[in-house]
């Protein structure tokens, strides 16, 4: 068996216990509120245009956008739960993901519900009513059993689409079969990408075929079939979760991640530094930019480590640039000041965008600076991240050099080198830590007016952890610890397409040398 | 009029404009078999189920065995009467058995008191015992509304009412089930009130039938008393297409 995919295996039993978890928690609560909507959508036509095009509407969100829209909205309703009744609750992972795939299941069951009993022949509700059954009789007795198998079609599509899209939980902190795929999307492990996807597809397939059993059991009006149909659900979201049953100590510390190979290597190095030293941790990988740094003020992470400039820009929405050294300091007292967030320091190396272009292309359009991109830049196109467009840094740049680029594409970070080297981008921004740069011997262009401000990479940490010498006398040695040497070359071990290490492997490495 | 088993006085319906009943004063006696007939349209149907609440009427007052009808829940009234229509309507989940012993269980009866009238219930609808476990998707037509039958006699109740019972049959099996729930009236000692588009059948089986016209009645009395007295030519001629049907039907058949 490969080393990929063993790794991969181990990893299944937690995985897929988050995902079956989630999954289903999602489904018995859209079914439970879908039903009794369903029901009085189909008794009353005023209810029924706006509760099916609420859903509808829904549908049309893009799963990713609707989970990652549940995080702001719960922060607020946790801020405000805890300054009324001085209990707040964790805004990230589970309680998101809950909600937002809750929603995502509930058309096919009420759509499926409304249609099922609206077409009970018309014949037999007049006979349940000409017998003396009351309304209620006549539903629980006659509708219900006889739409019964149309509800449970509902319920399968339900189930397909919750399993799919609870791959998509993982940004908001959720653990699902998605981090092996946002993981292996990133580090350009297709074991991983694969084995996610098929781990999610025979997961939906076994459930769709269970419930599958039990429609055709309502169909054919089989006891057998329905009963044995439910026990195999049963059975089967008790195996999966069976191994949550062992995890019933709590993590003493959870370390986040946002989503690229630097951030995984880095948070491996973290816990493993604090699992060293005794402590239980947990992991949230794969954060967006903006989860991480509130849910880490809101104390649902307690370290993760980000940059100075993201922080600088995003977080506090300076546009100035007043130097490495002093951006350090003003972050670390506002953080402080604002947030009670701590910046235990810089780990001694910067990952700063960098504007990027193959020595071949710099040299034949007489590229070095960014000023001398802006002159040629009508002509060229830009690749970049999903997100760089939308920052600040950009539109700092944008504005310092007047740069207009003819076009711009958006990458997810390993597919934008690719495109660099296949000459569909003319100019990337990159990461100065990236190991690809040196590798490739690629061109970062100079930034003569300093427009891109310093990233240096830091460790935060959580306010309830702040005053927690064991967590900080831990970490506190990896401050200064990183040349941006090293950090490139770990990146580039995760991140190269031949004998590739897991972020794990890379972080030990990492881990040896600081110890020499 | 004391001891009527069904006294409806001036009731009316409205759908809207158009008035489905207007001022229908009509009381059906203990034992008496009402046939409601004319044309579609003429409102039969609508005061058939004004008398179980299947129509809420909204004028004038419908009484059944002394009762205001408006006064007590509808599913407490429509148990203590039998109610058949065309399309029986019975349940595709359940089977025969169950479908009889319906009322039965919504009124509580014992298991031992319900399987007992099932059984009485398909040999008087003159169905085999083994049909009871069968599901209805398995019968036949004429077996279907026997059922229906049983199904709405199942509770004793001694009113019956029934919307085009047999309008679906065919015409073997609509005179032999006819004839069957006649006699079935008779040993019973039921009250039934039937609604029929059919006039032969009106009057081969009721005692005394009920002519509507637009929402109103427009005669009422046995067959042969109102072929004999009444002046209106929409009663006369439906009172006598019957008969001459019945004598073309003899000159061509050359009996």
């Amino acid at each position: 068996m490969s080393p990929q995919f063993s790794e991969a295996f181990a990893l299944l039993p937690q995985y897929l216990d988050s995902h079956v978890l989630l999954s289903a928690s999602a489904l018995v609560l859209g079914v439970a509120v879908s039903l009794p909507l369903a029901v009085g959508a189909a008794r009353s036509p005023r209810l029924r245009w706006p509760v099916l095009a609420f859903a509808s509407l829904v549908q049309t969100i893009p799963s990713l956008a609707l989970l990652a829209l549940f995080y702001p909205l719960l922060l607020g309703l946790s801020a405000l739960s805890r300054s009324l009744f001085g209990h707040g609750f964790s805004a990230l992972g589970f309680l998101p993901s809950l909600l937002a795939l809750t929603l995502y299941s509930m058309l096919p069951v009420l759509r499926n519900g409304a249609a099922g009993v609206l077409g009970v022949d018309p014949a037999v509700r007049e006979a349940a009513d000409g017998v003396g059954m009351t309304s209620r009789q006549k539903l629980l007795e006659v509708e219900l059993p006889l739409a019964a198998p149309v509800i449970m079609a509902g319920v399968r599509t339900a189930a397909v689409w919750t399993i799919g899209a609870a791959t998509l939980s993982t940004p908001v902190g959720q653990t699902s079969l998605g981090n092996y795929i946002f993981a292996g999307l990133q580090t350009e492990n297709w074991v991983f990408v694969l084995f996610g996807c098929a781990a999610a597809a025979l997961l939906a397939m076994a459930a769709d075929q269970l419930l599958g059993l039990v429609e055709a059991g309502l169909r054919r009006r089989s006891r057998r079939r329905v009963l044995a149909g439910l026990a195999g659900l049963a059975v089967g979201t008790a195996l999966a979760l069976a191994p949550l049953a062992g995890l019933g100590k709590a993590a003493a510390y959870v370390v986040g991640a946002k989503n690229f190979s630097e951030q995984y290597i880095l948070a491996e190095l973290v816990a493993g530094r604090l699992e060293g030293a005794g402590a239980e941790v947990s992991r949230r990988d794969n954060l967006g930019s903006s989860i991480a740094y509130s849910a880490l003020a809101a104390s649902e992470l307690d370290v993760y480590v980000d940059y100075s400039g993201t922080l600088w820009t995003n977080v506090l929405g300076r546009t100035d640039n007043p130097g490495r050294a002093a951006v350090l300091a003003s972050l670390t007292a506002e953080l402080k000041r604002r947030d009670g967030v701590v910046v235990l320091g810089s780990l001694g190396f910067e990952n700063a965008y960098a504007f990027v272009m193959r020595p071949d292309r710099a040299q034949a359009l007489g590229v070095r600076t960014l000023d001398d991109l802006a002159r040629v830049a009508p002509q060229l196109t830009l690749g970049s991240d999903l997100e760089f467009l939308s920052r600040p840094e950009w539109k700092a740049v944008e504005t310092a050099y007047g740069l207009k680029f003819g076009r711009a594409r958006s990458y997810q970070p390993t597919f934008m080198y690719r495109a660099l080297a296949g000459g569909e981008a003319d100019v990337i921004s990159a990461f100065s830590s990236d190991g690809r740069i040196a590798a490739d011997g690629l061109v970062v262009l100079e930034d003569p007016k300093g427009a891109i401000p310093p990233y240096d990479a830091v460790i935060l940490v959580a306010p309830e952890r702040a005053g927690d010498d064991q967590l900080l006398s831990t970490l506190r040695p990896l401050v200064g610890a990183i040349p941006v040497e090293a950090m490139r070359a770990a990146n580039y071990s995760v991140d190269r397409d031949a004998e590739k290490a897991s972020p794990a492997q890379a972080a030990r490495a990492l881990g040896a040398q600081l110890r020499r | 009029m004391a001891g009527a088993v069904i006294e409806l006085s001036g009731v009316g319906k409205r759908y809207g404009a158009h008035a489905a009943l207007s001022g229908v004063s009509l009381s059906v006696q203990a034992g008496e078999f009402v046939a409601l007939v004319g044309g579609s349209g003429s409102g039969k149907t609508t005061l058939l189920k004004t008398i179980n609440r299947l129509v809420a009427h909204d004028e004038g007052a419908v009484r059944v065995g002394g009762q205001d009808v408006a006064a007590v829940p509808p599913h407490v009234l429509r148990r203590g009467i039998g109610y058949v229509f065309q399309e029986v309507g019975l349940f595709p989940h359940l089977t025969v058995a169950e479908n009889i012993a319906m009322t039965p269980r919504l009124l509580g009866w014992g298991a031992e008191r319900i399987a007992a009238r099932t059984a009485e219930l398909l040999e008087l609808v003159a169905l085999p015992a083994e049909v009871g476990g069968r599901t209805p998707d398995s019968l036949s037509g004429g077996q279907r509304q026997r059922v229906g039958v049983g199904r709405a006699l199942a509770a004793e109740p001694a009113l019956l009412l029934m919307d085009e019972p047999f309008g679906a049959l065919d015409p073997l099996t609509r005179d032999q089930l006819g004839a069957d729930v006649r006699a079935l009236h008779d040993r019973l000692g039921l009250t039934t009130v039937m609604v029929t588009h059919d006039m032969a059948e009106a009057v081969l089986l009721a005692d005394r039938i009920v002519v509507l016209k637009a929402g109103r009645v427009l005669a009422d009395g046995a067959p042969a008393a109102l072929l004999a007295e009444t002046r209106d030519p929409d009663v006369r001629a439906l009172l006598e297409a019957p008969r001459r049907q019945a004598e073309r039907l003899a000159r061509r058949l050359g009996a």
